[in-house]
């Protein structure tokens, strides 16, 4: 089984020699090791390396990283396709300029608000959904996404299509987090922090009823898990990723409109985890900096550069269509 | 057979008006070791799924332990106490064996994401009761070494028995095996057949099986029934079986089936 996500099975030449190195990051407890610590120093030196655009960007990247593998957890784990991820991202960023700026919140007091309305809104959604079996839940997510995006489009109180501005950046013990780099520091913390409790959550017995019910629906009914409880907890753990990637991202930006969460939105965060590799989350943070850095770092090629990167893309999928990030070696 | 583990009453399941079960009365004994057998499309594989929750039979009862099955969901006939295996194998590809047989103690635990996440004593504890429980499975049924293999990746025989492992994992009263031996050579068939009678001896769990090897079902079942055409047409001893001329005919009654039934 499998054996096509095995290194270098059907790559081409560059694509093997990429994938030798990775496998052997992906098998080797101390390279994996080596290979974090050293991850950890470049984040750490980053800003000052690469000046103020480049840590703009890569906050950005960050931001990514976190939406990507929330959303691992809906269709890496357990199998199941969200086209309207962006909405929940949305919840997030609106819970916030909303009570910051027409009620007067502090700006901490909102993330437990922003985290059960998105958990609200993931069972409102998921609950009578995921009782279906097959695709249903594309298509609801999808209009789920457009529904989110036309009504804060249409609602005073989300700014009609302008959307809010002047949304204050916070405070935290005395630190003023106002500077690119003071939020590109404070989104390094949320991404250690969604790859540590991803990595949790995949090792444990949720995490194990994930794959069992994407691998077999049937048989993991019969071994005693409740598919649809299972599913909605996949469904509602990632709706609160969604939503806390959207609160910092809000006081990041200073100002949120309803097209920072078009359907493109949620295909983005998508392409990220499927390109990575779904479930895999190395995989999934490569997949994340490939669709944010890859257009950056084309940018000399002008107009072409979408082009480019498509066909980039496309490349990638075709030759290893389980993801960049290799299976687990133990298992081949 | 009142007081019977396994008790079902007057069930019928139809598809598009076919009739696929016909009333079917039928008990398994607490401790019992019971074989469902008859010919192809006899509805064996329907009754099965009647049990299981995955089919909802229109009329009849169905109880288990005193306790009405007929509105629940497979999941919670599950954790009722009836595991199954699947007549083709249906491991969880990609999966370890261990993790494979670790989904049976799903149903028997509770840590969820908040567990997962912050790991309080308690969810150590459990897990560690998962792993434990998920060894001692795969020991009873005899798969030792090559653990960190992908399941499915195993000889098929061995898959047989990492299913069986996964069933008793979930801590069952009653065992159901879906053809158990299809697919096993004449060594594997002998150790099924110890298998089966030890999970009854030495766990105190009832066993139901359909198989089509009737050699292994009249070595190993104290009782047999027979289903042909959704009726339940006999019921009895292996010899009583053997010799009832109800089951002969609708065995005949079969292209390939004539051989079927000698020993």
């Amino acid at each position: 089984m499998a054996t096509d996500d095995r290194p270098g099975a059907g790559t081409t030449p560059a694509l093997a020699r990429l994938a030798g190195p990775l496998a052997a990051l992906a098998d080797n407890a101390a390279a994996r090791r080596a290979g974090i610590v050293a991850l950890l120093a470049l984040m750490v030196v980053a800003p000052f390396v690469f000046g103020e655009y480049a840590t703009v960007i890569l906050t950005n990247a960050l931001l990514y990283v976190v939406l990507a593998l929330g959303l691992n957890v809906v269709v890496g784990y357990a199998g199941l396709l969200d086209l309207g991820y962006a909405a929940f991202f949305a919840v997030g960023a609106y819970t916030v300029g909303i009570l910051t700026l027409r009620v007067g919140v502090n700006f901490w007091l909102t993330l437990p608000v922003a985290v059960c309305t998105a958990a609200l809104a993931g069972v409102i959604i998921g609950g009578p959904t995921l009782r279906l079996r097959s695709d249903y839940l594309a298509i609801v997510t999808l209009g789920f996404g457009e529904i989110v995006r036309i009504s804060a489009r249409n609602m005073s109180i989300t700014g009609m299509a302008s959307g809010l501005s002047g949304i204050h950046q916070p405070w935290l013990f005395g630190w003023h987090i106002a500077t690119p780099r003071d939020f590109y520091y404070l989104f390094c913390v949320l991404a250690i922090l969604a790859v540590a409790v991803s990595v949790r959550l995949a090792d444990s017995r949720l995490g194990r009823a994930w794959l069992y019910v994407r691998y077999d629906e049937d048989a993991a009914e019969a071994m005693g898990i409740d598919r649809v409880r299972v599913k909605l907890a996949a469904y509602v753990t990632g709706a609160i990723f969604g939503a806390l990637g959207g609160v910092f991202f809000a006081v990041n930006l200073g100002a949120i409109s309803p097209e920072s969460f078009s359907f493109t939105q949620s295909v983005l965060i998508l392409m990220a985890v499927i390109l990575g590799g779904m479930g895999k989350i190395p995989g999934v943070i490569l997949g994340a900096m490939i669709v944010i850095l890859g257009p950056e770092l084309l940018r000399s090629l002008g107009e072409l550069r979408l082009l480019v990167f498509a066909v980039g893309l496309l490349l990638i999928m075709l030759f290893r269509p389980s993801g960049i990030w290799p299976g687990r070696g133990r298992q081949q | 057979m009142s007081g019977a583990l396994l008790q079902l009453t007057g069930v019928g399941l139809a598809f598009a008006g076919n009739r696929v079960l016909d009333e079917v009365d039928f008990a398994v004994p607490e401790r019992g070791i019971v074989s469902l057998i008859g010919p192809n499309g006899a509805g064996k594989t329907s009754l099965f799924n009647c049990i299981t929750g995955f089919y909802r039979p229109h009329v009849g009862a169905i109880t288990f332990g005193g306790h009405d099955l007929r509105r629940l969901k497979p999941h919670r006939i599950t954790a009722a106490g009836i595991a199954r295996t699947f007549q083709n194998l249906r491991l969880f590809r990609e999966m370890s064996v261990p993790e494979n047989v670790m989904s049976g103690m799903h149903c028997r635990t509770h840590a969820g994401a908040f567990g997962a996440i912050f790991r309080p004593p308690r969810q150590r504890a459990e897990e560690a009761e998962i792993r434990a429980t998920a060894a001692e499975c795969l020991r009873f049924v005899d798969i030792a070494g090559d653990w960190n293999r992908v399941a499915t990746t195993l000889p098929y025989g061995h898959q047989r028995r990492v299913e069986i492992a996964r069933a008793l994992a979930t801590r069952p009263r009653l065992l159901l095996l879906d053809e158990p031996a299809a697919g096993l050579h004449g060594g594997e068939k002998q150790e099924l057949i110890a298998l089966i009678n030890r999970i009854r001896d030495e766990r105190g769990i009832a066993v139901l099986l359909i198989e089509h090897d009737t050699g292994l079902v009249m070595k190993v079942s104290e009782r047999i029934s027979v289903l042909d055409h959704g009726v339940m047409i006999a019921e009895g001893t292996a010899k009583e079986i053997q010799a009832n001329p109800r089951v002969i005919e609708a065995y005949l009654g079969q292209e390939d089936a004539g051989a079927d039934l000698e020993l």
